[in-house]
């Protein structure tokens, strides 16, 4: 007891011990639950918040950039339910089955659960807890790194979230859309998420994040992602959180052999960001794409941190993020390729490029490279650097003006990455998000 | 009044002056060459009516079509009918030939009142401007000049002249790099688009170019300045006996 005091030390983390000795019988879940929430909080416990001296959060001091914890939020009520009834509009014209979570809570009025697919089986993790679904059970923690903190936080304060079954070599034409939505309050939410695709399956899960822009809530989501053998799975994450807000997400997938899997964050929103993947490739034979884009401004700050695990033999993935930097922004990217000793044949890629629209923006770039098979091909590129003049010059001296030209560049720079993202209609609402993005930077 | 004026032009880049008191007047209808030898101040010249950062003006004036040159940015000057075929064109990874050009013709045509182009409309123009270049489709979707030829990014360059219609068309060393077929087909493309209101000016140190765009007059520059004014048969001269008396002439 004695050494738990002396570690936590900040306004934040003693917040979150009281809460968490507030709200743990309270929390959904039987007995096991409640032992995997307080060994999770011990963790966190032990360690604090991660601070830059922590080598994975070396870019990201949370235990100076969290000055406070919120505290936990409260269900929603009716008139914040309705407000939520707008969110999702950056996904344009997708066509996608909506589950709406408010304030970290599932709300089944906001959600399209009429007439599931074959195969699709949809609910609450709340409700799964509270019931003790073994299936559930069985998954929940098995793949995102207990020791990370962020993710042990998560676990001891999770309070609802999806829990998705697609049965083998089902085919869902809808995408899934989790939509993430805070209210007003200032509140925090701990949202875990599980998706178990079975072999065979193909699907499209999209997740986006986004609240007021006057509120300083706080959220950790995590969703944890099961890709079963010859399965098809993409999976977009839009971080498009309110100004205020400090948004800390993880995603952490086991991917069987033989599938394709390919995931894509679109940052824009939050003022602290810290957005994690866990990736192991556990099967042979995998291809996948792990790409993002990042589009900062003011004083925002965007953390991608990024571990690849290639445990199997000749599974490709192909990394690629892209940031745009203005103000006095400031973009991380830190990726890890992992080859283990099995891992022959493995063909990992990575590419990171930021581009700086302002002199006091700035990017940090860490891409590591760990090998322990001799016959792989892997490499990385990384390249940090302002607007291109001559281009910017040889558009202008074909009419376009230079607040077009600088968008046009801008636009293409981020569509090498968006371009990776397999489904029409949400690169185009993508890029329509850029291009508002670009015009409100007027 | 003539199409283009330069008067008595100083201008430079990083403080090193370049051109010395230019002087240059082309009318409508025209098509000029300047010949001159490395170094001279040719692109200078190109960059300078086209309005490149850093290169600056220093005294001297540039009227074009009776205005101010100097008064106008980059994307104002080509709208007013100013286009300069670059030596080097630029490849521009992500943004596909024919956005470019629907972005640019557009942005031009907004900026001197005229509607935007309909799609169709764009691309019935494009479609017979590019065949008669032997640009197909497929370029066109490609990035801008992105994995073209020496060839392709000249002709690329001319089929933006065709669509966006200049009045002045500054073509500096359009020749470079390009084996005698390419240089015929980027010469035809250019001659089709002679008329009474356009005017050229073309940059070249070698004469070959002016054997398929054959000039109305030729100003030999030195040292930043024009140091001779003649008829077509100039440059044959120059190809004969080089350009070692004006360089020594600028000299003295």
């Amino acid at each position: 007891m004695n050494a738990e005091l002396t570690t936590i030390k900040t306004a934040a983390e003693s917040a979150l011990a009281t809460t968490f000795a507030e709200v743990r019988n309270r929390l959904p879940g039987d007995k096991a639950v409640s032992a995997q929430r307080a060994a999770a909080f011990d963790v966190f416990a032990k360690q604090g918040l991660p601070h830059r001296r922590i080598e994975d959060w070396k870019y990201t001091d949370l235990r100076a950039l969290m000055r406070e914890a919120k505290p936990l939020a409260s269900p929603p009520d009716a008139a914040t339910k309705a407000r939520a009834k707008a969110a999702g509009a950056m996904l344009g014209d997708v066509e996608a089955r909506r589950l709406t979570f408010v304030d970290g809570a599932f709300v089944p009025d906001l959600s399209d659960l009429r007439g599931l697919e074959g195969g699709l089986s949809i609910g609450s993790l709340a409700d799964a807890l509270a019931e003790g679904d073994p299936a559930v059970l069985g998954h929940l923690g098995k793949i995102a790194p207990a020791g990370d903190v962020a993710v042990a936080l998560n676990t001891a304060l999770m309070g609802d979230g999806a829990v998705i079954r697609i049965a083998d070599g089902a085919t869902i034409e809808r995408p899934l859309h989790l939509c993430f939505v805070a209210s007003e309050k200032p509140a925090a939410t701990f949202v875990r998420s599980l998706v178990v695709a079975a072999p065979g399956t193909r699907a499209m899960l999209i997740e986006s994040h986004e609240g007021p822009s006057r509120s300083d809530y706080q959220v950790n989501a995590a969703l944890e992602l099961f890709v079963g053998q010859r399965a098809h799975i993409d999976h977009v994450k839009i971080i498009g959180e309110g100004a205020e807000a400090l948004h800390v997400s993880t995603l952490a997938a086991a991917i069987a052999a033989q599938a394709r899997f390919n995931t894509f964050t679109f940052t824009t929103g939050g003022a602290v960001v810290r957005n994690q993947m866990f990736l192991n490739f556990d099967g042979e034979d995998t291809v996948a794409g792990i790409r993002g884009a990042t589009l900062l401004g003011g004083r925002q700050h965007a953390d991608t941190t990024l571990l690849v695990n290639h445990i199997a033999r000749a599974c490709q993935s192909r990394e690629v993020f892209k940031s745009v930097l203005g103000g006095e922004a400031h973009g991380v990217f830190q990726g890890r390729i992992v080859v283990r000793r099995g891992a022959q044949k493995t063909d990992a890629k990575m590419m990171t490029q930021a581009l700086l629209l302002s002199e006091r923006a700035e990017a940090d770039n860490k891409p590591e490279l760990e090998i322990y098979a001799d016959d792989v091909q892997c490499g990385h590129g990384a390249t940090a650097g302002a607007l291109d003049d001559e281009l910017k010059f040889y558009l202008m001296a074909r009419g376009i003006p230079a607040a077009e030209a600088e968008a046009l560049l801008i636009q293409a720079f981020l569509g090498e990455a968006i371009e990776g993202i397999e489904h029409a209609g949400l690169r185009e609402a993508l890029m329509d998000s850029v291009a508002a993005w670009l015009k409100a930077r007027k | 009044m003539a199409l283009l004026e330069v008067r008595n032009l100083h201008a430079g880049i990083e403080g090193k002056e370049i051109l010395r008191g230019l002087d240059l007047t082309v009318n409508a209808g025209e098509v000029h060459a300047i010949m001159g030898p490395n170094g001279s101040g040719k692109s200078t010249l190109a960059y300078v009516l086209a309005g490149k950062d850093g290169y600056e003006p220093t005294s001297g004036e540039v009227l074009f079509n009776g205005k101010n040159l100097f008064d106008m940015e980059p994307d104002e000057r080509a709208a007013a009918g100013m286009f300069l075929a670059f030596q080097y064109p630029l490849e521009i990874p992500g943004v596909a030939t024919i956005t470019f050009l629907r972005t640019a013709l557009n942005a031009q045509r907004k900026k001197r009142g005229d509607a935007e182009l309909s799609v169709p409309e764009f691309q019935k123009r494009l479609n017979a401007a590019a065949s008669q270049l032997g640009i197909d489709r497929d370029m066109l979707r490609r990035a801008v000049n992105v994995g073209f030829s020496g060839g392709e990014k000249k002709r690329n360059e001319v089929l933006q002249m065709a669509l966006l219609e200049p009045r002045l068309a500054v073509l500096d060393e359009t020749d470079s790099g390009l084996d005698i077929d390419a240089l015929k087909i980027v010469a035809d493309g250019v001659n089709r688009l002679r008329s009474r209101e356009r005017a050229f000016v073309v940059i070249t140190h070698y004469q070959r170019l002016l054997n398929y765009i054959v000039p109305d007059v030729v100003h030999v520059l030195s040292k930043g300045r024009i140091v001779k004014t003649g008829g077509k048969e100039l440059a044959l001269e120059l190809e004969a006996h080089g350009y070692g008396e004006y360089q020594e002439e600028a000299v003295a």
